[in-house]
């Protein structure tokens, strides 16, 4: 049984290497997701941020844009799961007075 | 492409592959709760830590603007929405730790053990 | 070491005081400084790595540390045990509530260049925009780790 178990764990771990080695090289500028326009010659999400983001809000640090103005919809349902998880652990653990 | 380009460029992938391999070793052989949720914390790291090498650029900076290097060319900068991603991904992975913890406890306060074949006896 | 003794030396250790004059001294002389720093992290997140999370969790280890070296009892003037979590709601309220402003006075939801702020442009709007919802992430974020631990601790 444990076996199995290993033969399985290993083989799915032999699967990822051969993923991972048919990604675009670390560091690569010209990779899809560096690009600063896709196939279609549209624009892609990462070189939109860098070029747009000091224009759209004055703000120099390009994630602090992100997070909180391009993607706030994202980051406020985040905020909600850090505060249901925090009501999640009262409720787990209250001390019951009955 | 010759060994050593070979290794400069792929070599993070696969150490996380390994990384995330052990974690999922440890959810699936470990039988006490709490290692099955130090395998759960290892494989959020591997995965966090992809997000962040995959967002890695040659001859690039930090992406806070530099004010030398302008803004026209994106190849500057590193790119930030891995980064971004990966920021609420470490907070809602602090709170799921404390919500599984919770939960841990209270297994442990029920059944007096965190055994998971035993719990499965019990639980029967 | 049997059952009882062991649960007494834990709870000392988890409620009670520590008596070592080192640590006390010293974890109260570094708060403040966790504290400052942590403020400097949130409100410098515009121009520097930082913000709303990290700013947070600061604070919140600042806190915690606390609560761990004076004892649960005398780190209640601080942050009472009941106040986490209707600070939490008021994080998330204030994000939510500057999303719900920004859409009656005509924009859509979270779009912060319609925020009623005259004499201001639409991006140094957004400007004021980000550091508002980083405010309540902060609190948020800062209030629910200090509940988190302060529940497994009264467990």
């Amino acid at each position: 049984m444990k076996a199995i178990h290993i033969l399985v764990l290993a083989s799915f771990a032999a699967l990822l290497m051969v993923a991972a080695v048919h990604l675009p090289r670390r560091g690569d500028p010209n990779s899809p997701a560096n690009r600063a326009e896709n196939v279609l010659k549209g624009p892609v999400a990462g070189a939109y941020y860098i070029q747009n983001a000091y224009l759209d809000a004055k703000t120099p640090n390009m994630v602090t844009v992100i997070l909180a103005d391009y993607r706030g919809f994202d980051t406020l349902g985040e905020t909600v799961v850090v505060f249901a998880g925090g009501v999640a652990c009262l409720y787990l653990l209250r001390r019951r007075t009955s | 492409m010759t060994a050593f380009e070979f290794a400069e460029g792929y070599s993070a992938y696969l150490l996380l592959v390994v990384l995330f391999a052990i974690g999922l070793y440890g959810m699936m052989m470990k039988q006490n709760l709490i290692k099955k949720i130090m395998g759960m914390s290892i494989v959020q790291s591997s995965v966090i830590l992809f997000f962040i090498v995959s967002a890695y650029k040659d001859d690039a900076t930090v992406s806070v603007i530099d004010y030398a290097r302008g803004v026209t060319n994106p190849d500057l900068y590193l790119n930030p929405l891995p980064h971004t991603l990966m920021l609420t991904a470490i907070v809602v992975a602090v709170v799921t730790l404390g919500v599984s913890f919770a939960l841990v406890i209270m297994i442990y306060k029920r059944f007096k053990t965190l055994h998971e074949p035993t719990l499965r006896e019990l639980m029967k | 070491m049997n059952e009882v003794n062991r649960d007494l030396l834990l709870r000392r250790h988890m409620e009670g005081p520590i008596v070592s004059p080192i640590v006390h001294v010293c974890c109260r002389g570094l708060a403040p400084f966790i504290q400052i720093t942590g403020l400097y992290v949130f409100f410098h997140g515009h121009y520097s790595p930082g913000g709303g999370f990290q700013g947070g969790v600061l604070l919140a280890a600042s806190i915690i540390m606390l609560r761990m070296s004076l004892g649960l009892a005398d780190s209640q003037r601080i942050m009472p045990n009941r106040l986490p979590i209707p600070l939490a709601a008021l994080g998330a309220l204030i994000y939510a509530g500057t999303g719900l402003l920004a859409m009656l006075w005509g924009g859509s939801y979270l779009d912060y260049s319609f925020l009623p702020l005259p004499m201001l442009d639409p991006a140094m709007l957004r400007y004021v925009g980000i550091l508002v919802i980083e405010l309540g992430v902060t609190i948020c974020v800062m209030s629910t780790l200090i509940s988190i631990y302060d529940n497994l601790l009264g467990s």
